[in-house]
C-alpha cells in the first residue's frame, strides 16, 4: 500500500468511508512514547496511550473525558480493566491531560461513521485518518452520550485487550510455554501445569517491545467479568467531605478574583465604563474592559462584585435592542411561511406523496407547537482560573471540551496551542453548557493584563444570560388519517436542525412523510443542551401522535402500538413501560395518565407518567422509565443518568423559560428560572432491558420523553392539550375525560 | 475579625458585611462550601450557625462572629466520616457533586432535630437544595438510611449503657 501521508489518509477516508470495525485504538508504534513525560511516573511502564502500570501492579488508566457526575472516570476503566482482566481493586484512573495525543479520535469515529464494520487491513488507515480529523477539530470532547458508546467501544476495550494480549506474549516468550496454556486473572499472569505466576508488572517493559495487535480479541458479554456491574465510582468519596476540586475551588499562590459584566444583549460591543466611583477603593486591583465586557479584578470576589456593581456602564446599540420574544416568533411564523411558498424548505425527509394523500383524504388534524429558549443553570456557575505569562497560557478549569478551549484561548491570545495547557477539574454539571469555551477566553484576556492568576466567576445572573440556549422553536404538523385512524400521511415543519440528526423522526409505519425545516436568523447564541434537538422535537411528535389517537378515539398507548410494526425494538420497549406503569388500570379521580417513546443517542426509552390535578394545581406523582441501552456497562450508573435525564427534562417542562425583552434575557436566577425540588419530585422507576444492539448513551435518552409523557397525562386529566411549555403558563383544570 | 469555624479559629481581614460564604472559601480556603446563586435560593453555600442550617451566601460574617460556623469540611470526626457521608458513599448518591456539601449540612442539621423524619419532613427540610443532576431520590434514600443507622447505633449504646 505504501506510505500514506496525512493528504492520502484523508481522501482515503473519505472515499471508503462509511464502514468501520470495532477499531483499533492504539495505532502499532509510538504514541505512547509520545505521552510518556505527560502521564508517566517513576517505575511505571506506558502500555499504551490509555493505561500504565506500576511496579506494584497497580494499572492506571488514562480517561480522555470530563467527570461530570456521568460516572465515566469509573465506567471507562472498567471497560479497560475487563478486557485486561486487570485486579480491580488495583485499577486507578487519571484524566488525559488536554494535550493533542489525546484527542479522542474514538469519538470522532463515532460520531463520523457510527458502529459499521470495516475490513481488517484498512484499520490502520481508518486509524490515522480519525486521529488527524480529531486532532484538527480539537476532538477531547465529552458529550453526545458519547463516552461509553465510542471511547469505551473503541479505545478502553481495545486498548485493554491489546495490552493483555503483549503481555500474556512476553510470559509466553520468558517462561518458553505455548501461549494458550497460559491463564490470566486479577492482574496475575499463570501457567498452571508448572506453577508460575507473575504480575502484569513483572512483563511490562518487555511488552512494550512487543508490537500491540491492532485489532485484539475482545470478550463476548458472557465473558465479561466487571463490565455490566456497578462499581462504585472513584470520584463519589471527594464529593461528600468537600475535598473534591471543582474549577471554582481552585487555589494558586497570589491569585486575585475577577466578576464580570457582559453586553445584556448578546454581541453588542462595550463603548465606555465610568471608573470614578471605585476609585482607591481598597482590595479592588483593576477594571479589565473587554470587547462586549467589563471585569474587575479584587483581592476577593465579593469586593470584584460589588465593585463591578458600581460601575457606569455603556454598551453600543445595534439595533437589537428592541428584539422581543414576541418578535421572534413572529419572525419565525414569517420565515416558515415564506419558505413553503417560496418552495425553499430544508428537506429533512420525504417519502411517497403528502400532498397526494391530503387531497384524498377525510380526516387532516393540524396543530402547532412550541418551545421556549432554554439555559442550562448548571449549579457551578461558569468560571474559569487563568494565568497568563510571555510563553503561554494556563486555565483551570471544568471543561467538556479541553482541547477546544486550548485552542480558543490560543487564537485570543495569539499564542501556540502547545503553549496553552488545561488543567482539567470536576465539572459542576456540564448538560452541554461547559462544551462552550467563553469563560475560558474571558479568563485568559484578563489575566493577561496582570502578572498574577485571575480567578474568574460568573454571577448566577450572569450565568444565566449569558448562555448559550437551547433555542426557542415552531413545529407545525398536518397529519391524515384512514378510516382506521391509522396515519397515511406526516407532514412536518419547523425551524433548525442540528443534532442527532433523527431527533424530528418518528418510528411510527407511515408512508407518505415529508419533514422540513427553515433558518431563521435571531442574535440569540444557541448552544448543545441536554439531548439537543431530541429535547423539543420529541414533545412536539409525540404530543401530536397523542392527539391522533384521541382524534382516532383511540387508547394513546394501544395507537402507537398498532404502528409500530417496522420498529420492534421500539415496541418491546413501550410494552415494556406500560406493563411496569399498569397501563390501563384505573386511576384515582383527577388524575391523568400519558406515555412516549422516542429514540436519541442510541437508547430507546419509553416513559409512562401519572399526573393529579386538581383545583388547578399539578402534581407529577409517578415517571415510569424503560430504556434499551444496548447493554448498560454500568446499571446503577445507567439508571443514575436515567433519572436526572428526566428531572433535567421535567424542570424544563414545567418552569423552564427563558424570555427576551429588550434585545436581553429577562430571567436572572432561581427565583426567575425556577428549578424542580426534592418536594416535586416524582417517584421514578427505571427498567433496562438488554438487547445485544450497540451500546447507546446514558446521559441524554432519557430527557426528551418526559415533557411528551406529562403532556399528554395532563390532557388524560384535564382534557387540555399543553401546545406551548413550560407547563406553568397554563392553567389547568380537572374535568371529565374527552375520551374514555 | 475572629470566625470559629469547625472548632479552628481564623482572624480574617475582611469588611464585616462581606458574605459568611467568601470568607469560608477564600480566607479560609475551606472550599466544600460551595457558592450556587448568591440569593439563598438553591442552598449549595449551606453551613450551620450553632447547628441551624443558614444560607451563607446571605449571612453578613459579622453575624457569625459569636457563633459555632460548621462546614462540610467539619461533620465527619476522628474515628471518620459521619453516617450521612458514608451512607451517601454506600448508595452512590452524587453525580456532579457540586450540591452535595449543602445537601448534606441541610441533612445533618434535619437528622440532628429530627432523628426519624416522615417523607414529608424531608421534602420540607430539604426543599431549599436545589440539584439539577436530580438525585433527589437518592438524597431521600440516604437521609433515611442515615436515620435508621443512627437509631440503631443510639440503641447500641443505651443497651451497652444499660
Amino acid at each position: 500500500m505504501g506510505k500514506w501521508t496525512r493528504r492520502a489518509f484523508i481522501t482515503t477516508g473519505v472515499l471508503t468511508g462509511g464502514a468501520l470495525v470495532i477499531g483499533i485504538a492504539i495505532r502499532p508504534g509510538n504514541r505512547a512514547n509520545k505521552v510518556k513525560d505527560l502521564i508517566a511516573g517513576e517505575d511505571e511502564t506506558v502500555m499504551n496511550i490509555w493505561l500504565k502500570i506500576a511496579a506494584d501492579n497497580t494499572i492506571t488508566v488514562v480517561v480522555p473525558h470530563a467527570e461530570m457526575g456521568q460516572g465515566t472516570h469509573t465506567t471507562l476503566p472498567m471497560m479497560l480493566a475487563d478486557e485486561m482482566d486487570a485486579d480491580w481493586s488495583k485499577v486507578r484512573m487519571m484524566e488525559a491531560p488536554g494535550n493533542k495525543e489525546y484527542a479522542n479520535y474514538a469519538l470522532g469515529k463515532g460520531f463520523i461513521l457510527g458502529d459499521k464494520e470495516f475490513p481488517s487491513f484498512l484499520i490502520d488507515t481508518i486509524d490515522g485518518l480519525f486521529l488527524t480529523i480529531t486532532k484538527k477539530m480539537s476532538l477531547e470532547m465529552t458529550g453526545g452520550s458519547s463516552s461509553v458508546r465510542f471511547t469505551g467501544m473503541f479505545a478502553m476495550r481495545v486498548a485493554g485487550a491489546a495490552a493483555r494480549a503483549v503481555l500474556v506474549q512476553a510470559a509466553a516468550d520468558e517462561w518458553q510455554v505455548p501461549l494458550n496454556e497460559l491463564t490470566v486473572k486479577n492482574s496475575y499472569i499463570s501457567h498452571l501445569s508448572s506453577n508460575r505466576s507473575e504480575p502484569f508488572a513483572h512483563f511490562a517493559a518487555k511488552a512494550t517491545d512487543l508490537s500491540q495487535p491492532a485489532k485484539p480479541r475482545l470478550k463476548k458479554p458472557e465473558e465479561f467479568i466487571l463490565m455490566g456491574t456497578s462499581q462504585p465510582r472513584f470520584d463519589i468519596p471527594s464529593k461528600v467531605d468537600g475535598s473534591a476540586i471543582f474549577g471554582m475551588d481552585i487555589k494558586l499562590p497570589g491569585m486575585k478574583y475577577a466578576a464580570i459584566k457582559a453586553s445584556p444583549v448578546f454581541g453588542t460591543k462595550l463603548i465606555a465604563v465610568n471608573e470614578s466611583s471605585i476609585k482607591n477603593l481598597p482590595g479592588v486591583h483593576k477594571v479589565v474592559k473587554l470587547e462586549s465586557a467589563v471585569a474587575v479584578i479584587a483581592d476577593g470576589y465579593w469586593l470584584a462584585k460589588t465593585a463591578l456593581d458600581k460601575l457606569e456602564i455603556e454598551f453600543e446599540e445595534n439595533g437589537n435592542e428592541t428584539v422581543s420574544q414576541n418578535d421572534i416568533y413572529e419572525k419565525y411564523k414569517k420565515d416558515m411561511d415564506a419558505a413553503i411558498a417560496d418552495g425553499d424548505e430544508k428537506k429533512d425527509v420525504k417519502t411517497g406523496s403528502v400532498e397526494n394523500v391530503f387531497k384524498s383524504s377525510d380526516q387532516i388534524v393540524e396543530a402547532e407547537y412550541r418551545v421556549p429558549y432554554l439555559a442550562h443553570a448548571t449549579m457551578e456557575p461558569m468560571n474559569c482560573t487563568a494565568l497568563v505569562t510571555e510563553t503561554g497560557c494556563e486555565l483551570w478549569v471544568g471543561s467538556q471540551n479541553p482541547l477546544g478551549f486550548a485552542v480558543s484561548v490560543a487564537e485570543a491570545l495569539d499564542l501556540d496551542s502547545e503553549n496553552v495547557i488545561v488543567h482539567n477539574q470536576y465539572l459542576g454539571g456540564g448538560f452541554g453548557r461547559r462544551v462552550v469555551e467563553d469563560v475560558a477566553v474571558q479568563a485568559a484576556r484578563i489575566a493577561k493584563e496582570v502578572d498574577y492568576p485571575v480567578k474568574l466567576i460568573w454571577s448566577r445572573e450572569e450565568d444565566i444570560r449569558q448562555d448559550f440556549y437551547r433555542e426557542a422553536n415552531i413545529s407545525r404538523f398536518k397529519a391524515a388519517l384512514d378510516s382506521n385512524g391509522e396515519i397515511t400521511a406526516w407532514n412536518n415543519q419547523f425551524l433548525f436542525k442540528h443534532e442527532p440528526e433523527e431527533a424530528p423522526h418518528i418510528p411510527y409505519n407511515v408512508e407518505n412523510q415529508f419533514i422540513h425545516y427553515t433558518e431563521s436568523l435571531t442574535h440569540v447564541p444557541w448552544g448543545y443542551w441536554r439531548s439537543v434537538d431530541s429535547s423539543m422535537h420529541a414533545f412536539f411528535t409525540e404530543s401530536f401522535i397523542d392527539e391522533l389517537a384521541h382524534t382516532a378515539k383511540k387508547d394513546p398507548y394501544q395507537y402507537r402500538r398498532g404502528q409500530l410494526s417496522n420498529a420492534p425494538r421500539f415496541l418491546k420497549i413501550l410494552d415494556l413501560a406500560a406493563e411496569k406503569a399498569g397501563w390501563g388500570k384505573a386511576l384515582p379521580e383527577n388524575w391523568g395518565r400519558g406515555i412516549s417513546i422516542h429514540e436519541s443517542f442510541g437508547t430507546i426509552v419509553a416513559q409512562v407518567v401519572e399526573v393529579e390535578v386538581s383545583e388547578g394545581n399539578l402534581k407529577v406523582h409517578r415517571v415510569v422509565c424503560a430504556a434499551d441501552p444496548g447493554f448498560a456497562f454500568h446499571p446503577d450508573g445507567f439508571e443514575a443518568q436515567m433519572e436526572s435525564g428526566i428531572v433535567y427534562g421535567l424542570t424544563a417542562a414545567l418552569y423552564g423559560e427563558i424570555t427576551i425583552e429588550n434585545g436581553a434575557v429577562v430571567q436572572s436566577n432561581f427565583h426567575d428560572y425556577q428549578m424542580l425540588r426534592m418536594n416535586e419530585n416524582p417517584k421514578i422507576e427505571t427498567y433496562i432491558i438488554k438487547s445485544d444492539n450497540f451500546p447507546g448513551g446514558g446521559g441524554e435518552p432519557s430527557t426528551p420523553c418526559i415533557a411528551p409523557a406529562l403532556a399528554n397525562a395532563i390532557f388524560d386529566a384535564t382534557g387540555t392539550r399543553i401546545r406551548e411549555l413550560p407547563v406553568k403558563n397554563h392553567e389547568l383544570k380537572a374535568n371529565a375525560r374527552i375520551l374514555g | 475579625m475572629i470566625l470559629k469555624i469547625n472548632g479552628q479559629i481564623f482572624e480574617v481581614d475582611v469588611d464585616p458585611s462581606t458574605p459568611l460564604l467568601w470568607v469560608i472559601r477564600e480566607q479560609a480556603g475551606l472550599t466544600g462550601t460551595k457558592f450556587g446563586c448568591g440569593i439563598g435560593q438553591c442552598g449549595s453555600c449551606t453551613v450551620q450557625l450553632d447547628g441551624i442550617p443558614i444560607r451563607s451566601c446571605l449571612t453578613p460574617m459579622q453575624a457569625a462572629t459569636d457563633k459555632e460556623i460548621t462546614t462540610i469540611e467539619g461533620i465527619a470526626n476522628d474515628t471518620g466520616l459521619h453516617t450521612l457521608q458514608r451512607v451517601w458513599i454506600e448508595e452512590q448518591v452524587p453525580q456532579c457533586g457540586y450540591c452535595q456539601s449543602g445537601q448534606i449540612m441541610s441533612a445533618h442539621a434535619l437528622l440532628a432535630n429530627t432523628a426519624s423524619p416522615t417523607d414529608e419532613e424531608i421534602d420540607q427540610a430539604m426543599s431549599s437544595n436545589i440539584c439539577r443532576c436530580g438525585t433527589y431520590s437518592r438524597i431521600k434514600k440516604g437521609i433515611k438510611r442515615a436515620a435508621e443507622e443512627l437509631a440503631m447505633a443510639s440503641t447500641v449504646k443505651t443497651d451497652n449503657n444499660g
